[in-house]
């Protein structure tokens, strides 16, 4: 069987999920020892298309249209590759952009759609592994459908890096007429009074919080230990932080030397930013936390107990 | 006059600890709610609704009879009218697949004709974040992905959203209207219901839909997708847990950090 995927690029870079791509395809291709096409669209396409040639790809497709992505043009671009391809397994990134496009291709080529999938496997049909609940659930999903569109959550697959053989080909699409949708620039999140990226020891604060006049108590525990405030989502969703201290997925990705995450569930969205952390420490209530799944040292307990103790020992 | 649909499920919080009975999470262990996604769409439709003339904000749920509960939770908030749909034959089925749900949610679109839709960037259950976008495709409008500012300018049919990428980056994007807008939590500050929003939200219609008065009959839910194993997932966990009460376990996590030259003066 044939599979396609869709590489993913953002102001001049391929992200890594491209390269996730390639070996999530190569393990489908493998299966029924088919081929592999990767195809990437707008941006530096030449650059791209001889970066993506890597081991396991067959053949990359460029397509030339723009420079960045415009969710009408890939729609439109993936829907004439995979009419040009013929691919049974259509491999997508679960990224802001991914979700951008993917649900629109899937529709429009009336294919099954299984999005966010952790791990997968093709036997006659696809069967997927995908979270639900907040990370709290494994599931499995069976397609009863010979041809399926999948996209895959970033870092679950291995980056292929070796260079490969493949053909790559420039493949033509335009889009007809003008575009329901213009991007007309990007904007970083205002940096403001502090880099918690630069921060040696980062106390970073979650959910558990369940106050904005609980903060103080933590803000205490950072000045006790001479670190740098941090916190998850929910935090900064609720207006008690700005959005220079979010870290995450959405927000910075940190590496500080010690990462102590006090009420926070660690989320896979909220891991993909700390988990370069050198000692990861977790105060929760709830054991099974899949923030435990990463500490290097944890307590199992009620923040408002533990904190105010921890303090003390610092003063 | 203006038309904003606002998409909102009600979906299963579950507790720390819990069960798993065959295909599902143990009732027992189970909390409905409105999604939190859906709150901050439902937000943002009823603030675009008090800051301009002859708005109408109409919320439509696919959902049993329980999500009444949900759904007028949104109309307490400020949505104008409601629509669930439901009918006997969803009792067997999942409801997992996106083109089922597209179907569905695209024939109420067509009823209602309005010019914004918006939705939650995802489910907190199932999380499939995919459901706004196929819709957008269906029903034959624009639409962008995980907003988390909107500037709606109706009258040039131009809505400009920014979009919330990785990394702390956003794109600035303008989207021709009619449109279907993914939302992102922290867009805005979902109100909390006032007495009188809940007093008056029931008296507020919450129209019934079944498969048929969207012109379906139950061949509409046949989907390929099928859910067929839930687990635990295995912990993974190599933690070093310090055990004791408070006291004990802040002084074993001290011993740690001084180790690690945290709060040398």
């Amino acid at each position: 069987m044939t599979v396609l995927a869709i590489a993913d690029h953002r102001r001049g870079s391929l992200r890594d999920v491209s390269y996730e791509l390639v070996s999530a395809g190569r393990q489908l291709a493998d299966a029924t020892g088919g081929d592999l096409h990767v195809a990437v669209i707008s941006g530096n396409v030449e650059e791209f298309g001889e970066k993506l040639n890597l081991t396991g790809v067959d053949t990359v497709h460029t397509v030339e249209n723009g420079e960045e992505f415009n969710h009408d043009v890939y729609a439109g671009a993936v829907e004439a590759l995979y009419d040009e391809v013929d691919p049974t397994v259509l491999l997508m990134p679960n990224s802001v952009n991914g979700l951008d496009y993917a649900p629109a291709v899937a529709n429009a080529l009336d294919l099954p759609l299984v999005s966010d999938a952790v791990d997968f496997s093709y036997d006659g049909g696809l069967t997927a592994i995908r979270e639900m609940y907040g990370s709290k659930v494994e599931t499995t999903i069976e397609v009863d459908a010979e041809r399926v569109a999948v996209t895959i959550r970033g870092g679950e697959w291995p980056a292929v890096a070796d260079t490969g053989d493949a053909e790559i080909s420039a493949f033509d699409y335009s889009p007809d007429g003008d575009l329901g949708s213009r991007v007309l620039g990007f904007e970083e999140v205002a940096g403001g009074d502090v880099d918690i990226t630069d921060a040696d020891v980062l106390v970073s604060v979650g959910r558990g919080i369940e106050e904005e006049e609980n903060l103080e108590l933590v803000e205490e525990l950072a000045d006790a230990l001479g670190a740098t405030l941090s916190s998850s989502r929910p935090i900064v969703d609720a207006g008690w932080l700005p959005p220079n201290r979010q870290v995450g997925q959405s927000g910075k990705v940190v590496t500080p030397d010690i990462y102590l995450a006090v009420g926070i569930s660690g989320a896979v969205q909220h891991v993909a930013g700390m988990k370069g952390a050198d000692t990861i420490i977790a105060i929760n209530t709830d054991p099974n936390a899949p923030i435990f799944d990463i500490a290097d040292y944890g307590i199992v307990g009620d923040l408002f107990e533990v904190v105010p103790e921890l303090i003390e020992q610092f003063e | 006059m203006m038309k904003i649909l606002v998409t909102v499920k009600e979906v299963a919080e579950v507790e720390d600890d819990f069960e798993i009975d065959g295909l599902g999470i143990d009732e027992a262990y189970l909390e409905y709610d409105l999604n939190e996604w859906d709150d901050y769409a439902v937000e943002e439709a009823v603030q675009i609704a008090e800051a301009g003339d002859d708005v109408e904000v109409v919320s439509v749920t696919i959902g049993p009879e329980r999500s009444e509960e949900t759904i007028r939770m949104a109309l307490a908030k400020g949505a104008d009218r409601a629509i669930r749909v439901w009918d006997d034959a969803f009792e067997s089925v999942d409801l997992l697949d996106v083109a089922a749900k597209t179907r569905l949610l695209a024939a109420v679109v067509e009823k209602e004709d309005p010019d914004l839709v918006l939705t939650g960037v995802q489910a907190a259950d199932d999380g499939f974040g995919a459901t706004g976008v196929s819709v957008a495709d269906e029903v034959g409008f624009e639409w962008a992905a995980v907003v988390n500012e909107l500037d709606l300018d109706a009258d040039g049919g131009v809505a400009n959203v920014r979009r919330e990428l990785e990394g702390g980056v956003e794109e600035l994007t303008e989207v021709d209207l009619p449109a279907v807008l993914t939302i992102q939590t922290g867009i805005n500050e979902p109100r909390y219901a006032s007495l009188r929003g809940i007093r008056q939200a029931q008296r507020k219609e919450i129209a019934p839909m079944s498969l048929d008065d969207l012109g379906f009959d139950a061949s509409a839910l046949d989907s390929p997708i099928a859910l067929t194993g839930m687990s635990e997932p295995e912990s993974e966990s190599d933690a070093t847990l310090f055990e004791g009460d408070a006291e004990e376990t802040a002084a074993q996590l001290a011993e740690v950090l001084r180790e690690k030259g945290v709060g040398a003066q």
